[in-house]
Protein backbone atom coordinates (compact mmCIF):
# COMPACT_ATOMS: atom_id res chain seq x y z
CA UNK A 1 0.00 0.00 0.00
CA UNK A 2 1.74 3.40 -1.15
CA UNK A 3 1.17 4.77 2.76
CA UNK A 4 4.26 7.61 2.45
CA UNK A 5 3.41 8.50 -1.09
CA UNK A 6 -0.20 9.00 -0.26
CA UNK A 7 1.01 10.86 2.72
CA UNK A 8 3.11 12.95 1.51
CA UNK A 9 1.28 13.46 -1.73
CA UNK A 10 -1.75 15.21 0.27
CA UNK A 11 0.90 17.53 2.07
CA UNK A 12 2.41 18.11 -1.49
CA UNK A 13 -1.15 19.35 -2.67
CA UNK A 14 -1.83 21.19 0.56
CA UNK A 15 1.44 22.85 -0.09
CA UNK A 16 0.16 23.89 -3.54
CA UNK A 17 -3.01 25.32 -2.44
CA UNK A 18 -1.39 27.34 0.11
CA UNK A 19 1.07 28.55 -2.31
CA UNK A 20 -1.92 29.70 -4.75
CA UNK A 21 -3.55 31.65 -1.96
CA UNK A 22 -0.44 33.66 -0.89
CA UNK A 23 0.09 34.01 -5.10
CA UNK A 24 -3.69 35.25 -5.58
CA UNK A 25 -3.58 37.75 -2.44
CA UNK A 26 -0.01 38.91 -3.16
CA UNK A 27 -1.32 39.68 -6.63
CA UNK A 28 -4.54 41.23 -5.94
CA UNK A 29 -2.44 43.65 -3.36
CA UNK A 30 -4.23 42.33 -0.73
CA UNK A 31 -1.13 43.06 2.19
CA UNK A 32 -2.46 41.92 5.24
CA UNK A 33 -3.89 38.42 3.89
CA UNK A 34 -0.89 38.36 1.77
CA UNK A 35 0.94 38.50 4.73
CA UNK A 36 -1.07 36.00 6.47
CA UNK A 37 -1.30 33.53 3.29
CA UNK A 38 2.52 33.29 2.86
CA UNK A 39 3.16 32.75 6.32
CA UNK A 40 0.71 29.70 6.64
CA UNK A 41 2.40 28.27 2.87
CA UNK A 42 5.91 29.26 4.59
CA UNK A 43 5.78 27.65 7.66
CA UNK A 44 3.75 24.61 6.34
CA UNK A 45 6.43 23.67 3.51
CA UNK A 46 9.32 24.14 6.06
CA UNK A 47 7.21 21.65 7.87
CA UNK A 48 6.55 19.11 5.05
CA UNK A 49 10.57 19.05 4.51
CA UNK A 50 11.56 18.56 7.99
CA UNK A 51 9.16 15.71 8.11
CA UNK A 52 11.13 14.36 4.78
CA UNK A 53 14.68 15.26 6.15
CA UNK A 54 13.99 14.50 9.93
CA UNK A 55 11.67 11.49 9.90
CA UNK A 56 12.20 9.97 6.34
CA UNK A 57 15.43 10.60 4.52
CA UNK A 58 17.34 9.23 7.46
CA UNK A 59 14.86 5.96 7.56
CA UNK A 60 15.72 5.30 3.62
CA UNK A 61 19.52 6.24 4.19
CA UNK A 62 19.87 3.43 6.95
CA UNK A 63 17.55 0.84 5.03
CA UNK A 64 19.14 1.45 1.50
CA UNK A 65 22.66 2.32 2.55
CA UNK A 66 22.86 5.04 0.34
CA UNK A 67 23.95 8.22 2.18
CA UNK A 68 25.21 10.32 -1.18
CA UNK A 69 22.04 9.19 -2.91
CA UNK A 70 18.48 10.76 -3.94
CA UNK A 71 18.17 11.68 -0.46
CA UNK A 72 21.36 14.18 -1.17
CA UNK A 73 19.96 15.21 -4.39
CA UNK A 74 16.52 16.02 -2.33
CA UNK A 75 18.35 17.74 0.82
CA UNK A 76 20.03 20.11 -2.31
CA UNK A 77 16.71 21.14 -3.58
CA UNK A 78 15.29 21.74 -0.35
CA UNK A 79 17.84 24.62 0.16
CA UNK A 80 17.08 25.91 -3.35
CA UNK A 81 13.63 26.29 -2.23
CA UNK A 82 14.69 27.60 1.82
CA UNK A 83 16.29 30.00 -0.06
CA UNK A 84 13.69 31.16 -2.72
CA UNK A 85 10.69 31.15 0.12
CA UNK A 86 13.30 33.84 2.16
CA UNK A 87 13.75 36.02 -0.82
CA UNK A 88 10.09 35.75 -1.24
CA UNK A 89 9.52 36.64 2.73
CA UNK A 90 11.46 39.68 1.72
CA UNK A 91 9.77 41.27 -0.76
CA UNK A 92 6.78 40.43 1.25
CA UNK A 93 7.75 43.20 4.10
CA UNK A 94 8.31 45.63 1.45
CA UNK A 95 5.48 44.81 -0.34
CA UNK A 96 7.24 44.33 -3.94
CA UNK A 97 4.43 42.22 -6.09
CA UNK A 98 6.40 42.37 -9.05
CA UNK A 99 9.41 40.72 -6.98
CA UNK A 100 7.49 38.26 -5.42
CA UNK A 101 5.60 37.22 -8.34
CA UNK A 102 8.80 36.84 -10.18
CA UNK A 103 10.00 34.62 -7.44
CA UNK A 104 6.54 33.01 -7.15
CA UNK A 105 6.81 31.97 -10.59
CA UNK A 106 10.07 30.63 -10.11
CA UNK A 107 9.70 28.31 -6.83
CA UNK A 108 6.27 26.72 -8.72
CA UNK A 109 8.87 25.37 -11.50
CA UNK A 110 11.69 24.66 -8.90
CA UNK A 111 8.87 23.11 -6.19
CA UNK A 112 6.64 21.28 -8.54
CA UNK A 113 9.94 19.65 -10.20
CA UNK A 114 10.78 18.58 -7.17
CA UNK A 115 7.14 17.14 -6.16
CA UNK A 116 7.05 15.09 -9.24
CA UNK A 117 10.53 13.75 -8.82
CA UNK A 118 9.66 12.49 -5.00
CA UNK A 119 6.11 11.55 -6.17
CA UNK A 120 7.15 9.15 -9.35
CA UNK A 121 10.67 8.02 -8.18
CA UNK A 122 11.77 8.53 -3.94
CA UNK A 123 8.54 7.89 -2.34
CA UNK A 124 7.90 4.58 -4.71
CA UNK A 125 10.88 2.90 -3.48
CA UNK A 126 10.11 3.87 0.26
CA UNK A 127 7.04 2.39 0.23
CA UNK A 128 8.47 -0.46 -1.13
CA UNK A 129 11.50 -0.74 1.31
CA UNK A 130 9.82 0.60 4.41
CA UNK A 131 6.87 -0.76 3.99
CA UNK A 132 6.34 -2.79 7.51
CA UNK A 133 7.97 0.17 8.90
CA UNK A 134 5.44 2.74 6.84
CA UNK A 135 2.95 3.41 9.72
CA UNK A 136 5.57 4.26 12.41
CA UNK A 137 6.99 6.64 10.00
CA UNK A 138 3.86 8.68 9.10
CA UNK A 139 3.14 8.90 12.45
CA UNK A 140 6.61 9.92 13.90
CA UNK A 141 6.22 12.63 10.78
CA UNK A 142 2.65 13.23 11.76
CA UNK A 143 4.22 14.99 15.26
CA UNK A 144 6.30 17.31 12.92
CA UNK A 145 3.59 20.31 12.88
CA UNK A 146 3.90 23.79 11.77
CA UNK B 1 15.97 -3.17 -5.88
CA UNK B 2 17.93 -0.95 -8.40
CA UNK B 3 20.01 1.82 -6.82
CA UNK B 4 18.48 5.58 -7.42
CA UNK B 5 20.11 6.87 -10.25
CA UNK B 6 17.26 8.20 -11.19
CA UNK B 7 17.52 11.43 -9.05
CA UNK B 8 19.54 13.68 -10.60
CA UNK B 9 20.25 17.54 -9.11
CA UNK B 10 21.41 18.69 -12.68
CA UNK B 11 19.08 20.06 -14.54
CA UNK B 12 20.24 18.55 -17.97
CA UNK B 13 23.37 20.04 -19.76
CA UNK B 14 24.78 22.95 -19.63
CA UNK B 15 22.79 25.81 -20.73
CA UNK B 16 24.86 26.82 -23.41
CA UNK B 17 23.65 23.62 -25.23
CA UNK B 18 19.96 24.43 -25.68
CA UNK B 19 20.57 27.79 -25.92
CA UNK B 20 22.16 26.93 -28.79
CA UNK B 21 18.52 24.43 -30.02
CA UNK B 22 16.64 27.60 -29.58
CA UNK B 23 18.69 30.44 -31.17
CA UNK B 24 18.95 28.49 -34.41
CA UNK B 25 15.42 27.07 -34.34
CA UNK B 26 14.38 30.98 -34.40
CA UNK B 27 17.05 31.40 -37.19
CA UNK B 28 14.73 28.93 -39.44
CA UNK B 29 11.54 30.72 -38.65
CA UNK B 30 13.19 33.94 -39.62
CA UNK B 31 14.63 32.29 -42.59
CA UNK B 32 11.38 30.59 -43.80
CA UNK B 33 8.92 33.78 -43.31
CA UNK B 34 11.73 35.98 -44.87
CA UNK B 35 11.09 32.85 -47.54
CA UNK B 36 7.76 33.08 -47.54
CA UNK B 37 7.69 37.10 -48.52
CA UNK B 38 10.50 36.81 -51.24
CA UNK B 39 8.12 33.95 -52.91
CA UNK B 40 4.99 36.02 -52.31
CA UNK B 41 6.91 38.98 -54.19
CA UNK B 42 7.56 37.25 -57.61
CA UNK B 43 4.33 35.11 -57.41
CA UNK B 44 1.25 33.22 -55.72
CA UNK B 45 3.39 29.43 -55.37
CA UNK B 46 2.37 29.48 -51.54
CA UNK B 47 -1.19 28.91 -52.57
CA UNK B 48 -0.47 25.20 -53.45
CA UNK B 49 0.81 23.22 -50.62
CA UNK B 50 2.71 20.95 -53.59
CA UNK B 51 4.83 23.94 -55.10
CA UNK B 52 8.36 23.71 -54.29
CA UNK B 53 8.47 26.88 -52.66
CA UNK B 54 5.51 25.85 -50.02
CA UNK B 55 7.33 22.45 -49.31
CA UNK B 56 10.79 24.08 -49.12
CA UNK B 57 9.09 26.58 -46.10
CA UNK B 58 7.20 23.71 -44.61
CA UNK B 59 10.50 21.79 -44.03
CA UNK B 60 12.35 24.67 -42.65
CA UNK B 61 9.06 24.97 -40.80
CA UNK B 62 8.98 21.29 -39.28
CA UNK B 63 12.57 20.43 -39.25
CA UNK B 64 14.28 23.38 -38.22
CA UNK B 65 11.76 25.48 -36.21
CA UNK B 66 9.70 23.10 -34.26
CA UNK B 67 12.41 20.34 -34.45
CA UNK B 68 15.28 21.82 -33.00
CA UNK B 69 13.56 23.53 -30.34
CA UNK B 70 11.64 20.49 -29.41
CA UNK B 71 14.75 18.49 -29.28
CA UNK B 72 16.31 20.85 -27.31
CA UNK B 73 13.96 20.96 -24.70
CA UNK B 74 13.66 17.24 -24.79
CA UNK B 75 17.57 17.10 -24.65
CA UNK B 76 17.13 18.79 -21.72
CA UNK B 77 14.09 18.05 -19.91
CA UNK B 78 13.61 14.29 -20.14
CA UNK B 79 16.76 13.95 -18.11
CA UNK B 80 14.62 15.50 -15.55
CA UNK B 81 10.72 14.30 -16.06
CA UNK B 82 11.91 10.97 -16.61
CA UNK B 83 14.85 10.56 -13.99
CA UNK B 84 17.59 8.94 -16.16
CA UNK B 85 21.19 10.37 -16.39
CA UNK B 86 22.15 13.30 -19.53
CA UNK B 87 21.23 11.33 -22.55
CA UNK B 88 24.14 12.19 -24.82
CA UNK B 89 27.70 13.78 -24.62
CA UNK B 90 27.76 17.86 -25.40
CA UNK B 91 29.61 16.49 -28.69
CA UNK B 92 27.37 14.54 -29.83
CA UNK B 93 24.60 17.13 -29.00
CA UNK B 94 26.49 19.25 -31.18
CA UNK B 95 27.01 17.44 -33.73
CA UNK B 96 22.83 16.47 -33.63
CA UNK B 97 22.24 20.48 -33.92
CA UNK B 98 25.15 20.90 -36.69
CA UNK B 99 23.79 18.13 -39.51
CA UNK B 100 20.09 18.61 -38.46
CA UNK B 101 20.39 22.19 -39.42
CA UNK B 102 22.37 22.05 -42.72
CA UNK B 103 20.56 18.95 -43.55
CA UNK B 104 17.76 20.93 -43.08
CA UNK B 105 19.03 23.82 -44.99
CA UNK B 106 19.97 21.39 -47.92
CA UNK B 107 16.72 19.51 -47.91
CA UNK B 108 14.58 23.13 -48.11
CA UNK B 109 17.23 23.95 -51.09
CA UNK B 110 16.90 20.51 -52.98
CA UNK B 111 13.31 20.68 -52.55
CA UNK B 112 13.03 24.14 -54.22
CA UNK B 113 15.42 23.76 -56.81
CA UNK B 114 14.48 19.72 -57.17
CA UNK B 115 17.99 19.35 -57.38
CA UNK B 116 19.16 15.76 -56.67
CA UNK B 117 22.64 16.35 -54.88
CA UNK B 118 20.86 18.81 -52.59
CA UNK B 119 18.54 16.62 -51.54
CA UNK B 120 19.99 13.42 -51.47
CA UNK B 121 23.23 15.71 -49.43
CA UNK B 122 20.19 16.91 -46.78
CA UNK B 123 18.54 13.75 -46.69
CA UNK B 124 21.74 12.16 -45.76
CA UNK B 125 22.75 14.90 -42.66
CA UNK B 126 19.51 14.56 -41.29
CA UNK B 127 19.11 10.37 -41.61
CA UNK B 128 22.51 10.83 -39.35
CA UNK B 129 21.27 13.58 -36.77
CA UNK B 130 17.96 11.99 -37.12
CA UNK B 131 19.46 8.32 -35.63
CA UNK B 132 21.82 9.88 -32.90
CA UNK B 133 19.27 11.40 -31.44
CA UNK B 134 17.08 8.70 -31.92
CA UNK B 135 19.91 6.16 -30.50
CA UNK B 136 19.62 8.37 -27.07
CA UNK B 137 16.16 8.63 -26.87
CA UNK B 138 15.37 5.11 -27.55
CA UNK B 139 17.79 4.14 -24.66
CA UNK B 140 16.04 6.94 -22.42
CA UNK B 141 12.42 5.88 -23.28
CA UNK B 142 12.79 2.14 -23.42
CA UNK B 143 15.05 1.25 -20.52
CA UNK B 144 13.18 3.27 -18.38
CA UNK B 145 11.73 1.18 -15.50
CA UNK B 146 9.03 3.49 -14.66
CA UNK B 147 6.73 3.41 -17.23
CA UNK B 148 4.87 6.55 -16.68
CA UNK B 149 2.29 7.75 -18.74
CA UNK B 150 4.93 9.96 -20.23
CA UNK B 151 7.05 7.65 -21.67
CA UNK B 152 4.36 5.49 -22.81
CA UNK B 153 3.43 8.65 -24.96
CA UNK B 154 6.76 9.68 -25.61
CA UNK B 155 7.43 6.18 -27.20
CA UNK B 156 5.03 6.55 -29.55
CA UNK B 157 6.10 9.87 -30.32
CA UNK B 158 9.40 8.24 -30.95
CA UNK B 159 8.04 5.40 -33.44
CA UNK B 160 6.43 8.42 -35.37
CA UNK B 161 9.30 10.50 -35.85
CA UNK B 162 11.27 7.52 -36.94
CA UNK B 163 8.31 6.17 -39.69
CA UNK B 164 8.37 9.58 -41.04
CA UNK B 165 12.15 10.21 -41.32
CA UNK B 166 11.96 6.72 -43.44
CA UNK B 167 9.35 7.56 -45.45
CA UNK B 168 10.60 11.00 -46.14
CA UNK B 169 13.58 9.93 -47.42
CA UNK B 170 11.98 7.46 -49.78
CA UNK B 171 10.16 10.57 -50.97
CA UNK B 172 13.26 12.39 -50.75
CA UNK B 173 14.92 9.88 -52.88
CA UNK B 174 12.26 9.51 -55.50
CA UNK B 175 12.57 12.61 -56.00
CA UNK B 176 15.98 12.78 -56.64
CA UNK B 177 15.74 10.17 -59.38
CA UNK B 178 17.31 7.18 -56.86
CA UNK B 179 14.15 5.34 -57.67
CA UNK B 180 10.88 5.50 -58.61
CA UNK B 181 8.03 5.42 -56.00
CA UNK B 182 4.59 4.16 -57.66
CA UNK B 183 1.92 6.66 -55.98
CA UNK B 184 4.37 9.41 -54.53
CA UNK B 185 0.76 11.37 -53.41
CA UNK B 186 -0.33 8.81 -51.43
CA UNK B 187 3.20 8.27 -49.57
CA UNK B 188 3.43 12.01 -49.11
CA UNK B 189 0.18 12.48 -47.42
CA UNK B 190 1.24 9.60 -44.82
CA UNK B 191 5.14 11.34 -44.30
CA UNK B 192 2.55 14.37 -43.01
CA UNK B 193 0.04 12.65 -41.12
CA UNK B 194 2.77 10.74 -38.84
CA UNK B 195 4.77 13.89 -39.14
CA UNK B 196 2.08 16.02 -37.79
CA UNK B 197 -0.47 13.77 -36.30
CA UNK B 198 2.00 11.10 -35.35
CA UNK B 199 5.42 12.89 -34.37
CA UNK B 200 4.13 16.24 -33.43
CA UNK B 201 0.45 16.27 -32.00
CA UNK B 202 1.89 13.14 -29.88
CA UNK B 203 4.78 14.70 -28.62
CA UNK B 204 3.06 17.80 -27.53
CA UNK B 205 0.25 15.76 -25.56
CA UNK B 206 2.61 13.86 -24.10
CA UNK B 207 4.17 16.96 -22.52
CA UNK B 208 0.81 18.57 -22.42
CA UNK B 209 0.11 15.55 -19.48
CA UNK B 210 3.29 16.74 -17.39
CA UNK B 211 3.32 20.02 -17.99
CA UNK B 212 0.31 21.82 -17.57
CA UNK B 213 -1.67 19.79 -14.55
CA UNK B 214 2.19 20.37 -13.24
CA UNK B 215 2.78 24.43 -13.75
CA UNK B 216 -0.53 25.89 -14.56
CA UNK B 217 -1.90 23.83 -11.46
CA UNK B 218 -4.74 22.47 -13.17
CA UNK B 219 -6.31 19.75 -12.46
CA UNK B 220 -5.14 16.42 -13.75
CA UNK B 221 -6.30 15.39 -17.11
CA UNK B 222 -9.45 13.18 -17.18
CA UNK B 223 -8.54 9.77 -16.75
CA UNK B 224 -9.92 8.48 -20.08
CA UNK B 225 -8.56 11.36 -21.78
CA UNK B 226 -4.48 10.54 -20.69
CA UNK B 227 -5.47 6.56 -20.81
CA UNK B 228 -6.60 6.30 -23.95
CA UNK B 229 -6.18 9.32 -26.03
CA UNK B 230 -3.03 8.77 -27.55
CA UNK B 231 -3.67 4.52 -28.29
CA UNK B 232 -6.58 5.86 -30.26
CA UNK B 233 -4.44 8.42 -32.44
CA UNK B 234 -1.43 5.71 -32.78
CA UNK B 235 -4.07 3.52 -33.82
CA UNK B 236 -5.98 5.83 -36.38
CA UNK B 237 -2.32 6.50 -37.68
CA UNK B 238 -1.82 2.62 -38.44
CA UNK B 239 -5.48 2.02 -40.15
CA UNK B 240 -4.46 5.01 -42.14
CA UNK B 241 -0.98 3.47 -43.12
CA UNK B 242 -3.08 0.28 -43.75
CA UNK B 243 -5.19 1.92 -46.26
CA UNK B 244 -8.74 3.22 -44.54
CA UNK B 245 -8.25 6.41 -44.80
CA UNK B 246 -11.81 7.64 -44.25
CA UNK B 247 -12.00 6.23 -40.86
CA UNK B 248 -8.45 6.99 -40.23
CA UNK B 249 -9.04 10.67 -40.64
CA UNK B 250 -12.16 10.24 -38.44
CA UNK B 251 -10.11 8.76 -35.58
CA UNK B 252 -7.36 11.01 -35.88
CA UNK B 253 -9.52 14.00 -35.48
CA UNK B 254 -11.84 12.93 -32.89
CA UNK B 255 -8.12 12.58 -30.67
CA UNK B 256 -7.03 15.72 -31.82
CA UNK B 257 -10.38 17.16 -30.77
CA UNK B 258 -10.84 15.60 -27.55
CA UNK B 259 -7.16 16.60 -26.78
CA UNK B 260 -7.72 19.96 -27.65
CA UNK B 261 -10.96 20.35 -25.58
CA UNK B 262 -9.65 18.43 -22.71
CA UNK B 263 -6.83 20.61 -22.35
CA UNK B 264 -8.71 24.02 -22.50
CA UNK B 265 -11.25 22.46 -20.05
CA UNK B 266 -8.43 21.56 -17.08
CA UNK B 267 -6.97 24.92 -18.00
CA UNK B 268 -10.47 26.60 -17.24
CA UNK B 269 -10.45 24.77 -13.76
CA UNK B 270 -6.73 25.73 -12.68
CA UNK B 271 -6.32 26.79 -9.22
CA UNK B 272 -3.65 29.38 -10.38
CA UNK B 273 -5.19 32.68 -10.79
CA UNK B 274 -2.17 34.87 -11.06
CA UNK B 275 -1.65 36.37 -14.96
CA UNK B 276 0.55 33.61 -16.79
CA UNK B 277 0.98 34.63 -20.55
CA UNK B 278 2.32 31.18 -21.75
CA UNK B 279 -1.52 29.98 -21.18
CA UNK B 280 -2.49 32.14 -24.12
CA UNK B 281 -0.28 30.74 -25.99
CA UNK B 282 -1.59 27.16 -25.27
CA UNK B 283 -4.93 28.28 -25.43
CA UNK B 284 -4.37 29.70 -29.12
CA UNK B 285 -2.68 26.43 -29.70
CA UNK B 286 -5.97 24.52 -28.55
CA UNK B 287 -8.52 26.78 -30.38
CA UNK B 288 -6.40 26.05 -33.64
CA UNK B 289 -5.63 22.52 -33.11
CA UNK B 290 -9.90 22.01 -32.40
CA UNK B 291 -10.72 23.76 -35.95
CA UNK B 292 -7.93 21.80 -37.56
CA UNK B 293 -9.49 18.75 -36.26
CA UNK B 294 -13.09 19.56 -37.33
CA UNK B 295 -11.80 19.95 -41.12
CA UNK B 296 -9.52 16.64 -41.03
CA UNK B 297 -12.22 14.59 -41.85
CA UNK B 298 -12.84 16.54 -44.74
CA UNK B 299 -9.33 17.61 -45.51
CA UNK B 300 -8.84 15.45 -49.27
CA UNK B 301 -12.52 17.18 -50.36
CA UNK B 302 -10.94 20.62 -49.41
CA UNK B 303 -9.17 23.06 -52.49
CA UNK B 304 -5.43 23.02 -53.18
CA UNK B 305 -5.61 26.57 -51.34
CA UNK B 306 -7.65 25.60 -48.39
CA UNK B 307 -5.34 22.38 -47.21
CA UNK B 308 -2.68 25.30 -47.13
CA UNK B 309 -4.96 27.17 -45.10
CA UNK B 310 -5.19 24.13 -42.86
CA UNK B 311 -1.16 23.48 -43.16
CA UNK B 312 -0.61 27.23 -42.37
CA UNK B 313 -3.16 26.53 -39.06
CA UNK B 314 -1.34 23.52 -37.25
CA UNK B 315 1.91 24.35 -38.37
CA UNK B 316 1.68 28.27 -36.62
CA UNK B 317 -2.13 28.35 -34.69
CA UNK B 318 -1.37 24.99 -33.13
CA UNK B 319 2.22 23.54 -32.98
CA UNK B 320 4.31 26.47 -33.01
CA UNK B 321 1.87 28.55 -30.36
CA UNK B 322 2.55 25.60 -27.76
CA UNK B 323 6.15 25.67 -28.39
CA UNK B 324 6.38 29.24 -27.86
CA UNK B 325 4.49 28.88 -24.62
CA UNK B 326 6.72 26.63 -23.32
CA UNK B 327 9.78 27.92 -24.39
CA UNK B 328 8.69 30.81 -22.44
CA UNK B 329 8.82 28.71 -19.60
CA UNK B 330 11.92 26.70 -19.65
CA UNK B 331 14.17 29.11 -21.27
CA UNK B 332 13.85 31.61 -18.22
CA UNK B 333 13.68 28.68 -15.65
CA UNK B 334 16.99 27.14 -16.92
CA UNK B 335 19.05 30.78 -16.82
CA UNK B 336 17.76 31.17 -13.16
CA UNK B 337 18.28 27.57 -12.13
CA UNK B 338 21.84 27.47 -13.69
CA UNK B 339 22.64 30.95 -12.47
CA UNK B 340 21.96 29.94 -9.02
CA UNK B 341 23.39 26.61 -8.77
CA UNK B 342 26.61 28.27 -10.40
CA UNK B 343 27.18 31.74 -8.84
CA UNK B 344 25.89 30.36 -5.48
CA UNK B 345 24.07 33.64 -4.82
CA UNK B 346 20.75 34.38 -3.19
CA UNK B 347 17.64 33.99 -5.24
CA UNK B 348 17.03 38.00 -4.17
CA UNK B 349 20.69 38.68 -6.02
CA UNK B 350 19.76 37.09 -9.26
CA UNK B 351 17.00 38.04 -12.18
CA UNK B 352 14.08 36.07 -11.38
CA UNK B 353 12.18 34.14 -14.18
CA UNK B 354 9.76 36.98 -15.16
CA UNK B 355 13.14 38.91 -15.24
CA UNK B 356 15.00 37.15 -17.62
CA UNK B 357 11.28 37.39 -19.98
CA UNK B 358 9.07 39.73 -18.55
CA UNK B 359 4.87 39.36 -19.18
CA UNK B 360 4.90 42.82 -21.01
CA UNK B 361 7.35 41.38 -23.97
CA UNK B 362 6.01 37.94 -23.73
CA UNK B 363 2.37 39.85 -23.83
CA UNK B 364 3.50 41.83 -27.06
CA UNK B 365 5.18 38.61 -28.48
CA UNK B 366 1.13 36.46 -27.92
CA UNK B 367 -0.19 39.55 -30.04
CA UNK B 368 2.09 39.59 -32.80
CA UNK B 369 2.48 35.85 -33.02
CA UNK B 370 -1.48 35.75 -32.97
CA UNK B 371 -2.18 38.72 -35.70
CA UNK B 372 0.26 36.72 -37.82
CA UNK B 373 -1.71 33.58 -37.71
CA UNK B 374 -4.96 35.09 -38.20
CA UNK B 375 -3.43 37.15 -41.35
CA UNK B 376 -1.28 34.16 -42.56
CA UNK B 377 -4.29 31.05 -42.72
CA UNK B 378 -6.32 33.07 -45.25
CA UNK B 379 -3.45 34.01 -47.66
CA UNK B 380 -3.37 31.17 -49.98
CA UNK B 381 -6.91 33.01 -50.66
CA UNK B 382 -5.84 36.44 -51.18
CA UNK B 383 -3.63 38.85 -53.83
CA UNK B 384 -0.05 38.96 -53.06
CA UNK B 385 0.89 42.08 -51.13
CA UNK B 386 -1.45 40.80 -48.40
CA UNK B 387 1.28 37.71 -48.95
CA UNK B 388 3.73 39.66 -48.55
CA UNK B 389 2.46 41.75 -45.42
CA UNK B 390 1.33 38.20 -43.67
CA UNK B 391 4.58 36.85 -44.01
CA UNK B 392 6.28 40.05 -43.04
CA UNK B 393 4.96 40.28 -40.07
CA UNK B 394 6.30 36.41 -39.18
CA UNK B 395 9.43 37.94 -39.99
CA UNK B 396 9.12 40.39 -37.39
CA UNK B 397 7.96 37.67 -35.23
CA UNK B 398 10.71 35.64 -35.57
CA UNK B 399 13.49 38.53 -34.88
CA UNK B 400 11.29 39.14 -31.55
CA UNK B 401 12.28 36.08 -30.47
CA UNK B 402 15.93 35.77 -31.25
CA UNK B 403 15.74 38.77 -29.32
CA UNK B 404 14.21 37.09 -26.15
CA UNK B 405 16.75 34.38 -26.36
CA UNK B 406 19.61 36.63 -26.96
CA UNK B 407 18.40 39.03 -23.41
CA UNK B 408 18.40 35.96 -21.47
CA UNK B 409 21.82 35.05 -22.81
CA UNK B 410 23.17 38.15 -22.06
CA UNK B 411 21.19 38.80 -19.07
CA UNK B 412 23.04 35.46 -17.60
CA UNK B 413 26.53 36.49 -18.72
CA UNK B 414 26.41 39.57 -17.28
CA UNK B 415 25.67 37.73 -14.23
CA UNK B 416 28.09 35.60 -13.79
CA UNK B 417 26.95 32.25 -15.65
CA UNK B 418 29.05 30.22 -17.46
CA UNK B 419 27.08 28.77 -20.88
Amino acid sequence: MPRIADYLGDDHNHCDDLFVAAENAVDTMDWALAQQAFTTFHNTTLCHLMREEEILFPAFEATSGMQGGPTQVMRMEHAEMRDTLSAMADCLSKQDSAQFLGLSETLLMLMRQHNLKEEQILYRMCDQMLAGDADTLVARMTQITP
Amino acid sequence: MQPATGLSYEQGPPLGLPLEFFRSAAYFLLLAAVAGMLTSLGSDALASRWSPAALAITHLLTLGFLGLIMLGALLQMLPVLLGVAVLLRPVWIRTARYSLSAGTLLLALGLYFVHTTLLASGATLLGFSLLVILAAFTRALFSNQALTLLTRTYQKAWLSLLITFSLGLTLAGGLAGLWTISDPIALTHLHLSWGLAGWTLLLIIGSAYQVIPMLQLTPPYPTRVSQYLTWILFIGLIIGTLGATRIASLVIAMAALGFALSTLWIQGRRRRKVNDETMKFWRLGMVSLAICALLIPIANQLSDPAQTSLGILFLLGFASSVVIGMLFKILPFLAWFHLRTQTGVSASQIPNMKQFVPDALQRRHFWLHLLGVVLLVPTPFLPTPFAIFAWGLLTVTAVWLLRRISEVRQSFLTHGGTL
